[in-house]
């Protein structure tokens, strides 16, 4: 008994110790990896992101300086309430340093105060909100992969230059899709073109076909899909159910994974326009990484969000073994000293509100005349340079960045 | 005088418990959520256990009642307590409208009813700004008490926590040993003969969802301040499920029921929640053996054991018979 | 373009349609849950997951053993029937003498293990279930393209309700079944085996639960959450009608889902909640619903 109550005075104190002291707590360095791990967003991150750690924790042998590297993970349902109280948990009982992944914004956006509050690590992969970055940055956080800037910039800008001057959107309603439509608006609207209006869904919806009527009835030359996952698949085939494309409109499906356009096929999915951050396919590099990630998941190919795992987990236990102190803020403050230099990204920096900022890739998914294949699925148009591709530092609404 | 001694004997062990779990190695956030959970059982049951309605829509009263504290604390930074009595009063303002709407009907459609009010009361909370949809309210400041105690510090936290339950938990005792109790219960047992005596029926049952509705807001606006969030899930029907599960399980109509079969299946939620949806599957299980076997539930049994009465028990009875009303 | 109250026509009579194909899912589902109250007493929580488990049978009878769409539009309510048949026997049967609020109880706990086990099984993020390709494609309507599949639903619906009607209302098998809800002890002197009567008309009504289950899978994808985001709509729907209403839960079923098309079209932040209003508003004139005998 004695031995638990002096645990958790230290887990009360916890802030005060983990802060005082340059040393890795308790000779260990627990790694969360908190996801959605039976909804709309298992396939583009899920148990694929859990893999994507351990395969970073192996191959730098499992311990830093004698530190035991443990990995645990959970599934948030995408529920922010049980992500948070995951969050504390993890935080409070298990002592863990980093938390990973966390798609869905409302849950991430949850996860970074505690996260922030607590001196613990925040690598973003999954989610895609701006506020991340912005009104809600942290000094602990850091956000890898994409975000909706970054897509409104990449396939927004694309369909407003293609002729896509009206837009409507289909927004799910919550932190992600707001953030995504708003973003996609002000590029809309910079570029020259209008916005008719907008509809919102509850998040993993089934039906959408009074949404996509709605989006048909204001004659918009585009619909923007402002949701993601199982949420943007089932628009998708429902829009071809009922003959939107075929009848004129098109479709901006502004964040699309490899792996929905997997679940859609080729037949639905080609000629969509699309925004990523990574492609497996796109060189010697990517190719070698999904390799190994697709032998150890039953041939799946990595999605952006796996392959940002990864490469932020690497880049995590390459700072933290610089510093030999596992505190949050330590950890980040030094991971953004370092520069990125992988197959996921050249010259990647870590900005002072977190932002990782790296090339984006602007691309068209293939007919399937074209694919040779399975996991064969895009053709990059286009790169789309970091500096442009995300928010610059002086747009920064976070109270983090020195003006 | 025994039920006060027994009940006293309890109440000073479950005490002694609670102030020493937290040093037993009892993870205290744990802890503060059976607490919560414990009270609103403990609110629910005095609709159903005490006057025979089953309401299904507790949870309109604990999640709306969540909002509006963590409104309050986030938005318009009032102290805590006065965060929590706002939230207090939400309950029990929906409560007095529900119970308007729908207290004279009986058994299944007053079920029913609540259950379709508290659904629209979700669909507000869905869509009200100030609820930020599926988001939550999230990032709750906890405050300090008076001023003077920061409840960032768990442990002082804590013990607001287990005081609120204490001063909950002791106005249901209040109310149910009191001639208004004494009444509930008399309509419970037999609807007509309280009418033939001369009470209005329905003001006492109206009074007592408001209060049943109000200390549902106390548990609601509680747990807001502990989990520092407001979502959803608290306003979503399967909470009004969770509910009537505990009291279901402790024993509906005594007093520790619900307080037993809260902590019992709070912790099994605790346990369960590594293993996906098997939480979902153990409920349901917990749910339909209840039913077909101990309609008393555990403490209801246990009294039945260790009292047996010389006439024979009528089976517990909730409610009238649907249709039978009007 | 001409427009009514400043919608476009095509939108109103587009929604109009879709609130009808949804209407036709509520119609068969409130009137398998309107003939077990009627018959049983007993509010069927279950109702929804039995929905769920018929669509789910369809999924694996396609992808494990490749039987095609019509054969499950038969095999799957057969499946469910009997697993209804299996509920009655050893559980629920035992609970008509109690509380009708134990019903609600027991079933409720049933759906939630039924969801709980699918989810455990295939997660929530639905299954993909294909149109059968003699049902592909669509019809211009001039004001919408309908989907043929969804025109396939509304009469196999419209169709399936009437036939229970008239099986009920208008056969010998029915006019029993109703003797035997007024007067069991007087049908069981006529000879007829009262507790064999229910038990099938439970199997045969959450049969009809997943009969619908099926027709909704290639449009809503394989969910186990499919059969919770429907059951309370539904629960709403036969209270309308009025509890144990057969006529009363088909033309309330079909009428509430028109009701929430229109509200998609004029208010759509309120076309969720629509149901419940126009509920409360008639339990307070017509504590009976609608289309509700006052049971003596």
């Amino acid at each position: 008994m004695q031995v638990s109550r002096i645990a958790l005075c230290a887990a009360a104190f916890g802030l005060i110790t983990t802060g005082a002291q340059a040393e890795i707590s308790d000779n260990t360095i627990k790694i969360g990896v908190m996801n959605d791990q039976s909804g709309l967003y298992t396939d583009l991150g899920g148990p694929g992101s859990v893999e994507a750690v351990r395969m970073a924790v192996e191959e730098i042998g499992g311990e830093i300086a004698g530190a035991k590297i443990e990995v645990l993970s959970a599934d948030h349902q995408n529920k922010p309430d049980i992500g948070s109280s995951i969050a504390r948990q993890w935080i409070d009982q298990e002592g863990v340093d980093v938390i990973v992944d966390v798609p869905n914004s409302g849950v991430a956006l949850a996860v970074s105060k505690l996260t922030g509050e607590n001196d613990v690590a925040f690598l973003n992969s999954g989610a895609a909100t701006t506020r991340l970055t912005n009104e809600d940055c942290q000094p602990t956080t850091v956000h890898y992969t994409y975000d909706t800037y970054a897509l409104a910039i990449g396939t927004g800008k694309a369909m407003v230059e293609e002729g896509g001057k009206s837009w409507f959107f289909i927004t799910a309603d919550y932190a992600f899709g707001h953030s995504l439509e708003q973003d996609t608006s002000n590029v809309v609207k910079e570029n020259g073109g209008e916005v008719l209006g907008t509809v919102r869904h509850p998040l993993s919806s089934s039906d959408f076909s009074s949404y996509l009527l709605q989006a048909q009835g204001s004659g918009a030359q585009v619909i923007g899909l402002a949701n993601a996952g199982g949420d943007t698949t089932n628009t998708i085939k429902q829009a071809n159910e009922f003959g939107i494309v075929q009848s004129g409109q098109q479709l901006a499906s502004l964040l699309i994974f490899l792996t929905d356009v997997d679940s859609l096929g080729l037949d639905v999915a080609q000629g969509l326009t699309l925004t990523t951050g990574f492609y497996w396919d796109r060189d010697e590099e990517s190719r070698e990484f999904a390799k190994r990630f697709a032998e150890r998941m039953n041939g799946q190919q990595p999605t952006m969000v796996h392959a940002g795992v990864y490469s932020g987990m690497k880049h995590y236990l390459a700072a933290l073994a610089e510093i030999g102190d596992d505190g949050g803020k330590a950890v980040v403050d030094q991971m953004k000293k370092m520069p990125i230099n992988d197959f996921f990204a050249k010259d990647g920096v870590i900005r002072e509100d977190g932002r990782m900022v790296h090339d984006m890739y602007l691309a068209r998914v293939k007919a399937p005349g074209d694919s040779s294949g399975k996991w064969d699925y895009y053709e990059i148009l286009r790169t789309i340079p970091g500096d442009q591709a995300f928010q610059p530092l002086s747009e920064s609404r976070c109270p983090l960045v020195t003006q | 005088m025994r039920r006060l001694s027994t009940n006293l004997g309890f109440g000073v062990l479950f005490l002694a418990f609670m102030l020493a779990g937290p040093y037993l190695g009892l993870y205290p956030v744990f802890l503060m959520k059976l607490l919560c959970f414990a009270l609103f059982a403990c609110a629910f049951n005095l609709m159903i256990g005490f006057v025979g309605l089953l309401s299904f829509g507790h949870a309109a009263f604990f999640g709306m009642a969540a909002y509006v504290t963590g409104h309050a604390m986030l938005v318009w930074a009032l102290p805590p307590l006065l965060s929590i009595l706002l939230g207090v009063l939400v309950g029990a303002a929906l409560g007095l409208g529900f119970g308007l709407l729908a207290i004279r009907r009986q058994g299944i459609y007053f079920a029913m009813i609540t259950l379709a009010l508290a659904q629209m009361v979700y669909f507000f909370a869905l869509q009200a700004p100030f609820t930020y949809g599926e988001d939550g309210i999230q990032g709750i400041p906890r405050g300090t008490l008076f001023g003077l105690l920061d409840l960032n510090e768990t442990m002082n936290l804590y013990y607001l926590v287990l005081a609120i339950f204490a001063v909950g938990f002791l106005v249901i005792y209040r109310i149910v040993h009191s001639p208004f109790g004494e009444v509930l219960k008399a309509i419970r047992e037999n609807e007509q003969r309280v009418i033939s005596l001369g009470y209005d029926v329905n003001l006492f049952k109206l009074a007592a969802f408001t209060l049943s509705a109000g200390l549902t807001g106390l548990a609601g606006a509680t747990k807001a301040i502990v989990f520092q969030a407001a979502t959803l899930t608290d306003v979503h029907w399967q909470m009004s499920g969770e509910v009537i599960l505990m009291t279901l399980l402790g024993g509906m109509g005594t007093i520790w029921g619900p307080v037993v079969g809260s902590a019992v299946i709070v912790t099994l939620q605790n346990y369960l929640a590594g293993f996906g949806s098997w939480v979902t599957v153990v409920t349901g299980a917990i749910f339909v053996v209840c039913v077909l076997t101990f309609r008393r539930g555990m403490v209801g049994e246990l009294v039945h054991l260790l009292r047996p009465r010389p006439r024979v028990e009528p089976e517990p009875k909730p409610a009238e018979r649907a249709g039978e009303a009007d | 373009m001409t427009e009514l109250l400043g919608i476009p026509p095509q939108l109103l009579f587009g929604q109009l349609l879709l609130g009808l194909i949804n209407g036709s899912f509520y119609a068969v589902l409130s009137l398998g849950l309107a003939v077990i109250f009627g018959m049983l007493n007993v509010i069927n929580f279950a109702h929804g997951a039995l929905y769920m488990t018929g669509a789910f049978v369809a999924w694996l009878l396609l992808s494990y053993l490749g039987i095609p769409y019509w054969a499950a539009l038969v095999l799957a309510p057969l499946v469910v029937g009997l697993l209804g048949i299996l509920l009655e026997r050893t559980m629920l049967s035992r609970l008509y003498k109690l509380d009708h609020l134990y019903g609600l109880l027991l079933t409720f706990g049933l759906a939630l293990i039924i969801e709980g086990l699918f989810r455990n099984a295939y997660g929530v993020s639905g299954q993909p279930y294909p149109i059968p390709s003699w049902l592909q494609g669509g019809f211009n309507l001039g004001f919408m393209f309908l989907p043929v599949y969804r025109g396939w639903v509304v009469l196999a619906s419209i169709v399936i309700c009437f036939g229970t009607w008239f099986l009920i209302e208008r056969t010998r098998l029915g006019s029993y079944l109703r003797a035997a809800v007024e007067n069991p002890q007087l049908v069981r002197a006529f000879g007829i085996n009262v507790p064999l009567m229910m038990t099938l008309t439970y199997g045969g009504a959450v049969a009809l639960a997943g009969f619908a289950g099926v027709l909704a899978a290639p449009i809503y994808q394989v969910n186990p959450l499919m059969g919770q985001q429907m059951i309370i709509v539904v629960f709403a729907i036969v209270v309308i009608g009025g509890l144990g209403s057969i006529m009363g839960s088909i033309v309330t079923g079909l009428g509430v889902g028109v009701i929430e098309g229109l509200a998609k079209t004029f208010y759509p932040e309120g076309s969720a909640t629509v149901v419940f209003v126009l509920m409360a508003i008639v339990l307070l004139l017509r504590p009976h619903g609608l289309f509700g005998r006052t049971r003596t």
